[in-house]
């Protein structure tokens, strides 16, 4: 069973100025939720928030476990994906050799899912030298590697070409199949409707609405959420 | 100019000879410098990258008090050191002063702060980098640190050569601790400072193309066996 992050009031201010909340939000235990909303909505800092990478100025996050335990099985991918100083098979080998995976299993893995993403060939390039698509292929393939329960994707695919996109699409689609919970922040519609089991919609830093995908996107319940779907500019 | 056309011949006749004195004392001057970079890049690099990483009460402090040691005048350095290992001092039963131990421990003293101030400089970018997915992979202190050291290599390497730059050029510290004993403690930089109080303007200046060689050529050899400038493989 995936532990899932539950908000309760949480709230995120930074200098005198709120960023986020306060929020209430339970999440299902299982598929992909995708969170959307506008630019500024606050989508990366809930999902920092919820991998712990930023700090509640109010509220709480809970896990079944602590969030600290909780993140051991979990994997966050940036929009600008962070790009080890070193060789593609060595960026792949990096959460392995963390976790003290052997030699051999860990030469495997790192085989296999550099075939996955089509870099076998570029083994030994130096990672930094990579497309900026083949990065983000990279820095997904290396938060799988490990098999994480929980997966934060931060809009993966923004400023990729449509082959790298649905490259990546295919590669979460197969990550939610193996049973890895992933929350995916974006603003592409058209990949929220692809992928999405459940949407969590934000403006301002307030949830405006979490309902399962076919609800939100065939029957919003605020105007908002329709607003947004409908492409109008929200202020 | 005639004096450096002669300094430049003193040295070249020096180097084909091979005299032996410009052999022990130039293999002395490396093997000073070398120990005494080894040593402080093994105390300043971790430091470095865990001043980049750790966030303590009086780190800015510590930070410009480690940028202001990088001026540390060396003579007042020796002459410290003279004092602690002189038979009077704390640790004159040691026995080191007048030895190339006292020389290694003053330059240790002399280039530890360059050398982390400049792996700081450069852990600290690498950080700003990394952080986000450092902290997401749960990574301990020990482990950041090691992968900043690892990943930022060439930069430390750089940081490590330019303690190697101060250690071989430095006078005032050894000349202190060392006393410029003939087949002891004398280096090139202490046999260029009798020669020019001697008078011997060629012999000095001889000596002191040598060590500018010495110092490119380490400089060379270093980038040469780490690759720096060979990017196809990592």
């Amino acid at each position: 069973m995936v532990s899932v992050p539950q908000l309760s009031g949480a709230l995120v201010r930074r200098r005198g100025k709120r960023l986020l909340g306060p929020i209430d939000l339970t999440l299902a235990a299982a598929g992909l939720t995708v969170v959307l909303g506008p630019n500024g909505a606050g989508k990366s800092t809930l999902l920092r928030v919820m991998h712990g990478l930023e700090r509640l100025s109010e509220g709480s996050l809970n896990y079944e476990n602590t969030p600290e335990l909780a993140r051991r099985s979990q994997a966050f991918v940036f929009q600008s994906p962070v790009i080890l100083r070193r060789s593609v098979a060595e960026n792949l080998a990096y959460p392995l050799r963390l976790n003290g995976t052997g030699k051999a299993p860990r030469e495997a893995a790192v085989a296999d899912w550099a075939a996955r993403i089509g870099l076998s060939d570029a083994l030994v390039t130096p990672a930094p030298r990579l497309s900026g698509g083949e990065k983000q292929k990279l820095a997904l393939a290396r938060a799988l590697i490990a098999r994480p329960d929980l997966l934060f994707l931060d809009e993966p695919t923004s400023n990729l070409d449509g082959t790298s996109m649905r490259e990546i699409e295919a590669l979460i689609a197969d990550a939610v199949a193996g049973g890895t919970r992933v929350i995916l922040a974006t603003h592409d519609l058209g990949q929220a409707r692809r992928l999405a089991s459940d949407a969590v919609f934000l403006v301002k830093g307030q949830l405006i609405e979490a309902a399962p995908s076919p609800q939100f996107f065939d029957t919003p319940a605020t105007a908002q959420a329709r607003a947004f779907q409908n492409g109008d500019i929200l202020e | 100019m005639d004096e450096i056309a002669a300094g430049l011949v003193a040295a070249l006749r020096l180097i084909v000879t091979l005299d032996s004195d410009l052999v022990e004392i130039s293999l002395r001057s490396l093997q000073v410098s070398l120990i005494a970079v080894l040593i402080a890049s093994a105390i300043a690099l971790p430091l470095g990258a865990w001043l980049a990483i750790h966030r303590f009460r009086f780190r800015r402090a510590t930070i410009a008090v480690l940028n202001a040691l990088m001026g540390l005048p060396p003579v007042v350095v020796g002459l410290i050191i003279y004092i602690l290992l002189s038979r009077a001092g704390p640790f004159g039963g040691l026995g080191l002063l007048f030895t190339v131990k006292a020389m290694i421990i003053a330059q240790v003293i002399i280039i530890t702060p360059l050398i982390a101030s400049i792996a700081h400089q450069a852990m600290r970018d690498l950080w700003a980098e990394y952080h986000d997915l450092l902290i997401s992979l749960n990574t301990s202190k020990w482990q950041r640190i090691h992968t900043l050291i690892r990943d930022g290599r060439r930069a430390l390497l750089t940081a490590s050569l330019a303690g190697f730059g101060r250690a071989i050029g430095e006078v005032g510290a050894i000349i202190v601790v060392g006393g410029n004993i003939d087949h002891a403690t004398r280096v090139l930089t202490t046999a260029i400072a009798l020669e020019t109080g001697k008078g011997d303007f060629a012999l000095a200046l001889g000596l002191g193309f040598v060590l500018i060689a010495l110092a490119i050529g380490v400089s060379i050899t270093t980038h040469w066996l780490a690759r720096t400038e060979k990017d196809s493989r990592w």
